[in-house]
């Protein structure tokens, strides 16, 4: 049972991870709470969808399709609504990144011509592994599967490539980075898009997952991903992917405790009791303050 | 000339931090930009390396006109800068920091070669290259962004307070690198508070007060100015 209850809650711990790096990465380039970032989840979801069910192609073509329409979406959101602001107020982009994620909510309700939600084709079998007591589903391990290889790979791009370690030193010193002749409105747009596939990859994830996809999905899961990503400390990557896979498994044993109805609130409330003795969340960089 | 700064203004938000201010960098030479703090040094070099737009006046830098120019773009062109503060990347190692530097050129093999030149110059560097910057002395960090800069191979290097927050002993280090730097062909633009070593090392030198250049000479006559003695040698 509690084995059982695990597994459940890394599969949906996953999905969460994958969309809490984007907002932490965005976060550790440029300060932005990128409130878009659900939507483009949703629209990842959508994209999965349509592939699967109008042009009957195979899970993974569906996911790279997702993925091929968020990244420039994600690209054109912040050369649009966040670059030219992004010498205002803090508060200036913040508002703006709230309006492209109602806009971008309203234009897929508007095409999909009601907000109500859809079902997701059976394209992965209903096949269940059991390991013991422990039972797979076949959607679960290529949730934990194809959540886990695209951290990896973000985690050597952000290690060993160029444009990683110019993502890494733009995040910690920007007018510096710019000073070594890195263009950071490159890093920023990498950086975006990086997210962006990521989440496009959830929202397919999530939508095969749980067979139900709306033009909403993206606000709950967006703000949940985006706790995730400040309990493991916001700019932290490796924070983002703990904190996901936390709230993913308290969730998880929430439900399972009994306490449906208050499985947000059980989650949220670990969140704030690991925010209370650690501000800066489990594996983030203490605040420092530039003088 | 490599670099001709002429009548530069520049403001932030209301304050004129520079009040048309004209010098010149003799190419092959060290020149000191010296004076008190908010004379606005700093802000000569943040807009001579594009972090800071001028609000008038020109940047000639090899002939072109440089104002314009966005930051990412001067390093392609031989401007280098160490800036106040040393501005390490803290967390990142002392190798990633280093290739940071050497960002704008494109070939790995220059790259490697600018390397090697950084190792032999700092020894120290290769030591702890594959250690956190942040885990380093001051006076290493200090070295790292010296070597940093000098990955991109700059014409001209610009260097804002490299003595500040350094024990003497390391200060004397740092300011025989420097010269050492220039011997090798580099030309400097120094920017210090601490003018008796800056006057040491320069050819020349500008005194910047609030935002305009009170003084300027070969650096020999400027150290034996009564006024310069006065306010900045502490006599």
């Amino acid at each position: 049972m509690f084995f059982q209850q695990l597994v459940n809650g890394v599969t949906l711990g996953a999905t969460y991870a994958l969309i809490a790096l984007g907002y932490t990465m965005v976060y550790g380039i440029i300060q932005l709470i990128n409130f878009a970032h659900g939507e483009v989840y949703m629209i990842g979801a959508f994209v999965g969808l349509i592939m699967v069910a109008v042009y009957k192609v195979n899970f993974f073509i569906a996911l790279l399709a997702a993925m091929a329409v968020c990244i420039p979406l994600a690209v054109l959101i912040e050369r649009v609504a966040y670059r030219p602001l992004r010498n205002s107020t803090r508060l200036a982009p913040l508002i703006s990144a709230l309006g492209v994620s109602i806009f971008l909510q309203t234009l897929v309700t508007l095409i999909k011509g009601d907000p109500n939600p859809l079902g997701f084709p059976h394209v992965i079998q209903d096949t269940v592994y059991a390991l013991g007591p422990v039972k797979f589903s076949l959607i679960q391990v290529v949730i934990l599967i194809v959540a886990s290889l695209l951290m990896v790979f973000l985690e050597i791009t952000v290690k060993y490539t160029k444009i990683g370690k110019a993502m890494r030193a733009t995040s910690e010193d920007y007018e510096t980075a710019n000073l070594m002749g890195i263009n950071v409105n490159h890093v920023v747009s990498f950086t975006f898009a990086a997210g962006a596939a990521l989440a496009a990859a959830g929202g397919v994830l999530v939508g095969m997952y749980f067979n139900s996809i709306n033009p909403f999905m993206g606000v709950t899961v967006g703000l949940k991903s985006f706790c995730a990503a400040v309990v493991g400390g916001i700019g932290s990557i490796p924070g983002a992917m703990l904190g996901g896979l936390l709230l993913g498994i308290a969730e998880v044993f929430g439900v399972a405790a009994g306490f449906d109805t208050y499985k947000e609130a059980i989650s949220f409330g670990l969140l704030i009791i690991i925010l209370l003795f650690r501000p800066t969340g489990l594996l983030g960089h203490p605040i420092q303050r530039k003088v | 000339m490599l670099l001709a700064v002429e009548n530069l203004h520049v403001s932030y938000g209301g304050i004129r931090a520079l009040k048309g201010i004209s010098f010149e960098v003799e190419e092959g030479k060290i020149v000191a930009l010296i004076g008190a703090n908010g004379a606005g040094k700093s802000t000569t070099l943040r807009t001579i390396c594009g972090l800071v737009r001028a609000q008038s006046g020109r940047i000639e830098y090899k002939g072109t006109v440089v104002n314009k120019v966005p930051p990412y773009k001067i390093v392609g062109m031989g401007i280098s800068m160490v800036p106040e503060g040393r501005r390490v990347f803290t967390r990142l190692t002392v190798l990633e920091n280093l290739e940071m530097g050497a960002y704008s050129r494109g070939s790995s093999q220059e790259a490697k070669e600018s390397l090697a030149n950084v190792f032999k110059r700092f020894p120290r560097l290769q030591e702890r290259k594959s250690q956190l910057a942040g885990t380093l002395s001051g006076g290493e960090q200090q070295m790292l962004a010296m070597g940093r800069a000098l990955m991109s191979r700059p014409q001209l290097l610009l260097m804002d307070e490299p003595s500040m927050g350094l024990a003497p002993m390391l200060v004397e280090e740092i300011f025989s690198i420097i010269r050492e730097i220039n011997n090798s062909g580099t030309t400097i633009l120094l920017v210090e508070q601490n003018a008796h070593m800056a006057l040491s090392v320069a050819g020349s030198a500008y005194v910047l007060e609030t935002g305009e250049i009170a003084l300027s000479g070969p650096a020999a006559e400027m150290a034996d100015n009564p006024e310069v003695r006065k306010c900045y040698l502490g006599e």
